[in-house]
């Protein structure tokens, strides 16, 4: 009875080392414990948050007999896939009105890249994607296996602890013409470095001049100031200067939705004509991936998105979201200055988003974790998000010791 | 890493210069199942019917979310936990789930050697699964029946599978060619990889005998193949959910260490929250975590994590032994109106004494009916009379009512007749 399995060879998969954070802290049992690792929104009393305006949403839908289950059209919810390009590229956007935008639903910021990065590996002429030195760590293992060719180019300049203005601007500059580039549109990921605006309009025009593709990836609209509209801004003046561009957009953070995988993938083109054969053909990566995307998440987001009342309740409660981020990082500076700790942090109160890119070094982080039970990713990026008036202080004082200890 | 072989086309240069990059995206074609739906709504004839998509209706035509189905919805309404599933939860889901198809007393599950995740209904799962296996088989093949639900070989065509089909059905007696399924069985290399449709077939609805499947997994132990099966109408095919996994039962009492791509898209009706397990069984529970991560990994760079709200509605129904109870009763009554629907129609087409053989109606099993009408007939049905079926001549019996079941059978019958009669006249 000897059954050797076909996959006896088959070894245990690293860790994915976000997730894997969490994994580390769930184990942990010091009541100090602290959690700065996965992006998700945490309250002043360190838990999740479910928006009252997705629990309204949900239960309106919940006692709604009509409500069926049925499969989804490939491209997902009509409602929800219109209301959601108008949130990114606005309700006004020419390309919108045009009808030069096919958007279709995938699951969450995740599915939109990988959908739209394998009609790039099958219809587009260059496949190489330029992605930002640091990024998400998903990133480049998706653009991989959709089978696109990934290369980078530098953003994070370490010594400053802000954007590598210059350098961006040679390694795109040298880019072969028509490469792929993916571009955060607000609240980079990990660094919580931005581009201002004027830079915005510098990398647009030598984009443009070069036939460089944007492929946004949205994940963070609302978050970053607190302000829907200012957050999609370099979107929209790629989108204004009439070119084509892909954006990905995750309603995971800004709607607390993290779990139901929502999300939009939209691609801009030329003319209406395109639009239309474009999307039939990101039917055919679809149907062979999961056939149609799931339901539940994206009835809630329409139904808050086409009720203004609703609308607003949202965009009120993102920004206190938004709002408690910023706070959190005025503390924390505030805290790491009246102690005096070695260093510059201003970058704290610069950084925008979800995350710090403190500038701490992994041993220092390993160091935080060991002795003062506070996690976050080797490279260290804390969540600003996981932090509360309460545990600054702990934040702090690891810090300083870190700093002093290992500096 | 694949590429797709990309046309270097000297006309890029000017495509690139006016920016229009996508000139060259040529339409796609429409997807045969979803095609038929699309058409169906354009068409606003009061005595269409649709008999595409493989999804259950109600004697009136309409779609049903099941008591169970509401039930738990009402519990979990306004949880806490969206963000993802608890491990506590996600491991009752696989749990139960697995317990569904391989038993609830199965040694599989006690001894702890089933590698299961959650996946994107039945689709989600057998993309995993194609992915996984031309990872660590990259030089293996997929051997399909022929026929097959469409999507499957888009789905191992993505995942860069190569495939091969084994003779299945047989368009003669409308039943299975199973002499011809065993030599293909024996044909094939040792240690391929095959799909096999457990109960109520897609799209012919034709099915192994009990004593058919022993003999298929017997020959697959001498040749060493491996199992995969595609289980999604549990529960569809007689009404009872053990019954509807014999033939998996059949293949683990051989010891085979098979995989299951499960959905519950159908038989609990929650076909768009897109809620499945795909599960593989190990040697041994050591095995259990490495191939679980590896799934994982694969799910991690196509979506990061599947849709908490089914699962979490799938695990309420199967931890509850009310709820359960319930699911259970309600399977039995949709297999139950289909199975009644096929008399009916069998019989209203007998009663027109048409030329043709309609037994098949009746012997034919789950969700479809492969009818044996052809492509013309099908066009012709959808043009005179507003209804609308794949081409290949499949009907979702799901759409059949007792408000539609004579106009149906008197537009298969006009169809039908002349062609026959045509074929009569040209033997003479």
């Amino acid at each position: 009875m000897d059954s050797d399995s076909v996959f006896a060879s088959v070894v245990r998969a690293p860790e994915d080392p976000i997730l894997g954070v969490t994994v580390a802290y769930n184990k942990d049992t010091s009541p100090n414990k602290l959690n700065l690792g996965v992006g998700a929104y945490r309250t002043e009393e360190g838990k999740p948050l479910v928006l009252k305006v997705v629990q309204k949403a949900e239960q309106y839908l919940v006692n709604d007999q009509s409500q069926i289950k049925e499969y989804l059209p490939i491209v997902g919810l009509a409602d929800f896939n219109k209301l959601s390009a108008k949130l990114i590229f606005g309700a006004d956007s020419p390309a919108i009105q045009q009808n030069r935008v096919t958007t279709v639903q995938c699951l969450s910021g995740t599915g939109s890249l990988r959908v739209g990065a394998e009609f790039l590996a099958r219809h587009y002429h260059q496949l190489t994607i330029y992605i930002p030195s640091p990024t998400w760590g998903n990133h480049p293992k998706i653009f991989n296996l959709a089978g696109l060719s990934v290369k980078t180019y530098r953003y994070y300049d370490p010594s400053t602890r802000g954007l590598n203005f210059q350098g961006l601007l040679e390694d795109l500059g040298a880019a072969p013409s028509g490469a792929i580039v993916l571009l955060h549109a607000c609240a980079h990921n990990p660094t919580g470095v931005d581009p201002t605006l004027e830079q915005w309009e510098q990398i647009r025009q030598l984009m443009r001049s070069k036939r460089l593709l944007p492929f946004f990836d949205s994940a963070y609209q609302g978050f970053a100031s607190g302000n829907l509209d200012a957050d999609a801004q370099p979107v929209r003046t790629f989108v204004a200067d009439g070119g084509e561009c892909l954006a990905a957009q995750s309603y995971a953070k800004n709607m607390g939705l993290y779990g139901e995988r929502v999300g939009a993938l939209s691609i801009v083109c030329k003319t209406q004509d395109v639009a239309s054969r474009v999307e039939s053909q990101l039917k055919l990566v679809i149907r062979p991936m999961y056939s149609n995307p799931p339901i539940h998440g994206a009835s809630i987001v329409a139904t808050i998105l086409k009720d203004s009342n609703m609308y607003n309740e949202w965009t009120v409660e993102l920004k206190a979201m938004a709002d408690r981020i910023i706070s959190m990082r005025q503390q924390l500076y505030d805290a790491l200055s009246a102690k005096g700790t070695p260093g510059d942090w201003s970058h704290i109160i610069k950084q925008i988003g979800m995350f710090t890119f403190t500038g701490l070094n992994s041993e220092q982080v390993a160091f935080m974790t060991k002795e003062y039970h506070i996690y976050m990713t080797s490279d260290g990026r804390i969540s600003m998000a996981g932090l509360s008036s309460k545990t600054v202080p702990h934040l702090t004082d690891a810090i300083h010791a870190a700093v002093t200890r290992f500096g | 890493m694949w590429r797709y072989m990309m046309r270097r086309c000297s006309s890029s240069t000017s495509a690139r210069k006016l920016g229009l990059w996508w000139d060259r995206v040529g339409p796609a074609t429409k997807d045969p199942i979803t095609g038929v739906t699309e058409s169906f709504l354009a068409d606003s004839s009061p005595n269409k019917i649709n008999l595409g998509v493989g999804a259950y209706r109600d004697d009136e035509g309409r779609p049903v979310v099941l008591r169970c189905v509401r039930e738990a919805e009402a519990r979990i309404a306004g949880s806490e936990f969206l963000e993802s599933v608890s491990a506590a939860v996600s491991s009752k889901f696989v749990e139960e789930s697995v317990k569904l198809v391989y038993g609830n007393d199965s040694d599989v599950v006690k001894e702890g050697r089933v590698a299961g995740v959650q996946a994107l209904s039945g689709t989600g799962a057998c993309r995993l699964f194609a992915e996984f296996q031309r990872h660590f088989h990259p030089d293996s093949r997929i051997y399909l029946p022929d026929p097959t639900w469409s999507n499957h070989r888009n789905i191992w065509k993505d995942a860069q599978v190569p495939e091969r089909t084994f003779h299945y059905y047989d368009p003669d007696s409308k039943g299975l060619n199973f002499s011809a399924l065993i030599d293909d069985v024996k044909n094939a290399p040792d240690g391929s990889f095959f799909l096999l449709h457990p109960c109520a077939h897609n799209p012919t609805g034709v099915d192994p005998t009990e004593e058919q499947w022993r003999e298929i997994s017997y020959q697959f132990k001498v040749k060493n193949h491996f199992p995969f099966f595609d289980m999604a109408y549990q529960g569809f095919a007689s009404g009872n959910l053990d019954k509807d996994a014999r033939a998996i039962r059949i293949f683990l009492k051989d010891d085979h260490l098979v995989g299951c791509a499960q959905s519950f898209a159908k038989n609990m009706g929650l076909y768009g929250h897109r809620v499945g397990c795909l599960s593989i069984l190990c040697a041994d529970s050591n095995q259990v975590g490495s191939i679980r991560s590896q799934l994982q990994r694969i799910a991690r760079a196509m979506y990061s994590s599947p849709p908490v709200h089914g699962v979490l509605l799938v695990s309420t129904i199967l931890s509850d032994p009310y709820l359960k109870s319930l699911w259970i009763e309600e399977v039995k009554t949709m297999a139950n109106r289909i199975r009644r629907m096929r008399t009916t129609l069998q019989d209203s087409l007998e009663r027109l004494d048409p030329p043709l053989n309609w037994e098949h109606i009746t012997n034919q099993v789950g969700m479809f009916c492969f009818s044996g009408l052809t492509p013309d007939q099908v066009d012709r049905l959808a043009r005179e009379f507003h209804i609308y079926m794949t081409r290949d001549g499949r009907i979702s019996m799901a759409g059949v009512t007792t408000g539609n079941v004579s106009y149906l059978a008197n537009a298969i019958h006009e169809t039908t007749r002349y062609d026959q009669e045509d074929k009569i006249l040209c033997n003479v």
